[in-house]
């Protein structure tokens, strides 16, 4: 059974004009992390609106095409069982947190509460993923005091404490400093080492490079390449989208176009570095040789 | 005329001391980006810049006047600040209200307002969304606003704290060009980010604080190549520069174009 499975997906907003998603067919599958990127208003938010429920439960407009999400038609599924199944993060902490809890710490179990969970095992959660996130020490501090990026971890641990089994992540990073970043990314390559399925829109390329296992590129609402992220990372698709690629593929472009080419089109710093010592080791014997 | 930091102490009503002795100078003009990892004093610098916090010691003068002898509303008059999180802004319900906030508390005329705001919108790029009500706007035009609303009443310096964060390629182009445009009319622009490709590119000039302290003023290349710096500071080089220093390729590479000549 597939994560998702979108057939001929248009969706317009009501009051829109034109389409967030325009005639969309994509399958989803099971313990992946999706990296999904495009431009702002190319239908990422929207396409994690769909596969959550927010579409059409929750936003207005007119959906047509076939979406299941987890073998189920997507009409089918009951709002609250969904959004059990499927943890979402907003792109925007400021929108996520509730506002009506007066600590971290109940704000992360404000999600739990929700899903009848014992006390012990609350406490257990929110102590855990407290830690994961390096929030600790902002566990009896009122949400409202908290800086944007503690705000965005607040909003991303409160996601994971609930355990779902799918996740959607809308640019997790966003507010974050580079290091806070790096280990927002390793905690969810641990997700989904732990078997969950997760679907990520970011606009970090380095990171998605070295973390995901397949990107969606979007554009204009229309998925315009799908596949295995080294192979999507060299393609014209990211051109076409308008989105950066990792520096180091961008180099080893640079270095094709000046008849240096590599022979392969890294997209991790490591591979590049191998790539290119290769090369350098490589010509010292050539020089050697000559001389 | 510039921003001078003299000696600048700050330390926050509880004792906590954020900033310890800052010697910075801002010229007019100027582009400068502050980098450093969180607490190391940069948000508390750049609003002793602008007098939403004055020094406990040493001063702050902005054109020659010291921000002790003046209001806040005064001296941000010449100095803008937009904030990281435009909710932390921006709050009219819609935009050209956002807009025309300022002008309508310092009573400027008809015609002075509509030359400013139809400025701050050409240079960021918000034309199609003046009639909208900001909370409907995705993030980064968002913060387009804010940065406007901010442009429509500053003169001389404007503060960016993380203005590429959350925004897409074309968006950070936009940033790209108002920053030119902006110089192109002497005003200095000073920036807090994590995002050393934006250093980089588009800041000639590189502040990094770490304890409250100035540790490097130079250019990116300058700190990228100084091991001692990106380790008090926690900054992280730029995948093409890590890449060139661990092939002992060059410390200072900054752009691919630094490195492309260097491969056989």
């Amino acid at each position: 059974m597939d994560l998702a499975t979108l057939r001929d997906v248009t969706f317009t907003y009501a009051y829109a004009e034109v389409p967030a998603l325009d005639g969309v067919t994509l399958q989803l599958q099971r313990g992946q992390l999706y990296g999904v990127v495009g431009i702002n208003g190319s239908g990422k938010s929207t396409l994690c609106s769909l596969l959550r429920g927010l579409i059409p439960h929750f936003h207005q407009g007119t959906l047509e095409g076939k979406v299941e999400i987890l073998g189920k038609d997507l009409g089918e599924w009951d709002a609250a069982e969904l959004s059990r199944t499927i943890g979402c993060v907003f792109d925007n902490p400021f929108t996520q947190i509730s506002g009506i809890k007066d600590t971290v710490f109940e704000e992360i179990a404000f999600g739990l509460e929700n899903l009848g969970i014992s006390r012990s095992e609350m406490f257990a959660r929110v102590t855990s993923v407290g830690e994961q996130m390096g929030i600790t020490a902002l566990l009896r501090k009122n949400p409202n005091e908290l800086s944007g990026g503690q705000r965005q971890k607040v909003a991303f641990a409160s996601i994971i404490a609930m355990d779902s089994e799918v996740l959607v992540i809308d640019e997790p990073t966003s507010q974050l400093d580079p290091q806070s970043s790096q280990a927002v990314f390793e905690i969810i390559a641990d997700l989904k080492a732990r078997g969950k399925s997760i679907v990520l829109v970011e606009h970090k390329m380095d990171l998605m490079a070295q973390f995901a296992d397949r990107l969606v590129v979007m554009r204009s609402g229309q998925v315009i390449a799908e596949g295995l992220t080294a192979q999507v990372l060299a393609s014209p698709a990211m051109d076409a989208a308008d989105v950066p690629r990792p520096e180091v593929t961008d180099l080893a472009f640079a270095l094709e176009a000046a008849g240096k080419g590599l022979g392969s089109i890294p997209v991790t710093r490591r591979e590049a570095e191998a790539a290119i010592a290769a090369r350098m080791r490589g010509s010292r014997v050539h020089a050697d040789r000559i001389a | 005329m510039p921003i001078a930091l003299h000696d600048v102490h700050y330390a926050y009503p509880d004792g906590t001391p954020a900033v310890q002795g800052v010697d910075l100078t801002l010229e007019r003009g100027e582009r400068l980006a502050i980098v450093g990892q969180n607490g190391a004093g940069k948000t508390t610098t750049v609003k002793l810049m602008n007098g939403l916090l004055r020094p406990t010691r040493g001063t702050v003068t902005v054109d020659g006047l010291s921000t002790a002898t003046r209001t806040t509303a005064q001296v941000a008059r010449q100095v803008g600040y937009v904030f990281q999180n435009p909710d932390d802004q921006v709050f009219a319900g819609d935009v050209e209200a956002e807009l025309t906030l300022m002008p309508r508390y310092l009573r400027w005329d008809a015609a002075r307002t509509a030359e400013r705001v139809a400025r701050a919108v050409e240079l960021t790029g918000i034309g199609r969304y003046v009639g909208s009500n900001p909370n409907d706007l995705p993030f980064p035009v968002k913060k387009f606003v804010a940065i406007a609303a901010i442009l429509v009443g500053t003169c001389d310096y404007v503060i960016l704290d993380e203005p590429t964060a959350g925004l897409d390629r074309p968006g950070t182009r936009q940033l790209a060009t108002m920053l030119d445009r902006l110089q192109d009319d002497g005003i200095a622009v000073v920036t807090i980010t994590h995002d050393m490709r934006f250093v980089a590119d588009a800041f000639p000039r590189v502040v990094a604080m770490a304890d409250g302290t100035v540790i490097a003023d130079g250019s990116a290349a300058d700190v990228f190549a100084d091991d001692d710096v990106l380790i008090r500071s926690q900054l992280q080089r730029l995948e093409v520069a890590q890449l060139a220093r661990n092939l002992n390729l060059t410390d200072r590479a900054t752009r691919i174009a630094d490195v492309l000549p260097l491969i056989p």
